[in-house]
């Protein structure tokens, strides 16, 4: 439940102020970047999520230790991306 | 893959482990208390204790959101969700959760209009599609969760959608810690705190822990390494004669949290009184219900909510299990006639319950470590 599961930026839709297009293990879906007020993100960027929303900036090692260690426990991960690859959040 | 090695290597771990013993004292015992289910799930899935001397047990917290739901809210969202025209939605996590009438799944047998979400953003976006829906999100969840929730009632408010609502069941991790510290069970040296929670609240709420109860805490990450290396830095305060809060994950945990988020749960919701967690009991302001604000985004308002209390099955054990009392294996019923399939307690429901970990992973790593001891 609280897992945090690490995107990396591919897009900030312009005109959008709190979305971002992210890929996590290959899955392209939008989420919502409001938390990060502040911080300037960037395509190449890569955040930690949950539920839709990014909860903080990581750099790119933790990201991969991270997505390697969530592919690793199995089924709660592919729970949690095959969700994440239902959700559309954008209008 | 270096970058991961760096977490995960086995002679950093095997490095570790032998200065963690030569940091215990001899005769000394010594009780850690992993707060967060996702610790739970990562310590059994690598057999972490059997890196760590028998004189250190690891017990499990309460940190499983779905574990700490109690019946009687369960029958209540299900209540919610018999009303016309209205859509309930939650995590996949609360499908399977047993209520005093059944769970989700068993509701949506008998008609109930029950979704599956990733994100409360989208509960909000069938709202927006079925206009003539009465959409209510349960939301449970510690503060990771919370921002979401309240982030998601802040864009209904600004849209204007009216049919969209919250049942909030959003807890508190401090006081529930405070009524394990408080509680005559169990006898702690030291906590190791939840890596994701402290995203949102940093390090700083758990001060109190170190300066009134004189007990150590470290606020550590999911990798294998991050924990030994948390119970490390706790048996070197304890040997030190320090208690302090101290940061293992400080690259993904700010010490001040995420302000944003902080103020977002502040404008939507308020502190409850007091809040029913299955097996602590009530806790004094542990949840959040709210605020008289946004009443129209609150399910507990808008709908007549039985609000009866369910006790717990008689044979199920998982308060113990969640105070830490007991381990899983220990429960009467544990891998019987409570499995993950058909689960009769929550901690056999959620992937970060301790029952469901150790059923999954743990049993066969007691079980190499029993017959390597023969």
């Amino acid at each position: 439940m609280c897992l945090g599961i690490p995107g990396e930026i591919v897009e900030i839709p312009p005109g959008q102020t709190d979305l971002a297009r992210v890929d996590v293990s290959g899955v392209r879906r939008v989420v919502n970047i409001g938390l990060l007020d502040g911080q300037p993100l960037r395509p190449g960027d890569w955040v930690l999520i949950h539920v839709g929303f990014a909860l903080s900036k990581i750099d790119e090692a933790e990201a991969r230790a991270a997505l390697e260690f969530l592919e690793g426990i199995g089924q709660a991960y592919e729970d949690e991306l095959a969700a994440l690859r239902d959700s559309s959040i954008e209008r | 893959m270096r970058f991961v090695d760096e977490y995960r290597d086995a002679d950093k771990a095997r490095a570790l482990s032998a200065r963690i013993a030569s940091l215990c004292e001899p005769g000394r015992t010594y009780k850690f208390m992993e707060v967060c289910g996702g610790h739970t799930h990562t310590i059994y899935k690598h057999g972490l204790e059997d890196y760590l001397p028998e004189t250190i047990t690891l017990v499990h917290g309460p940190g499983c959101p779905v574990c700490v739901i109690p019946m009687g809210r369960v029958d209540d969202a299900i209540h919610i969700a018999e009303q016309p025209d209205v859509i309930m939605t939650s995590f996949g996590d609360m499908m399977r959760v047993p209520g005093g009438r059944g769970s989700f799944f068993d509701s949506t047998a008998q008609g109930a209009d029950i979704r599956m979400v990733y994100s409360p953003l989208d509960a909000l976006k069938i709202a927006r599609r079925e206009p003539d829906r009465r959409v209510v999100f349960m939301a449970i969840g510690f503060e990771t969760t919370t921002p979401s929730t309240a982030m998601t009632v802040l864009r209904a408010a600004a849209e204007d959608v009216r049919n969209f609502s919250v049942f909030c069941n959003h807890v508190t991790i401090i006081p529930a810690i405070k009524a394990i510290l408080d509680s005559p069970d169990l006898r702690l040296d030291g906590f190791i705190g939840p890596g994701h929670v402290s995203t949102i609240i940093g390090c700083r709420p758990y001060e109190f822990i170190a300066r009134d109860y004189g007990r150590p805490l470290v606020v550590a990450g999911f990798e294998p390494l991050d924990i030994l290396q948390s119970v490390y830095m706790l048996l070197l305060q304890l040997a030190e004669g320090r208690s302090e809060v101290e940061n293992q994950y400080a690259r993904v945990v700010p010490w001040a949290g995420n302000g944003k988020a902080l103020r977002a749960i502040t404008e939507v919701m308020e502190l409850r009184p007091y809040f029913e967690w299955r097996g602590l009991g009530f806790i004094s302001h542990s949840a959040l219900r709210m605020r008289e604000k946004y009443a129209a985004y609150d399910a507990e308002r808008l709908f007549d909510i039985p609000g009866n209390r369910v006790a717990d099955p008689k044979a199920c054990q998982c308060g113990e299990v969640l105070k830490g009392v007991l381990k899983p294996w220990e429960c009467k019923v544990f891998g019987t006639a409570c499995t993950p399939e058909t689960p009769i307690g929550t901690c056999m429901v959620s992937s970060e319950g301790a029952c469901a970990a150790y059923y999954n992973f743990g049993r066969f790593s007691r079980q190499r470590v029993r017959e390597a001891t023969r």
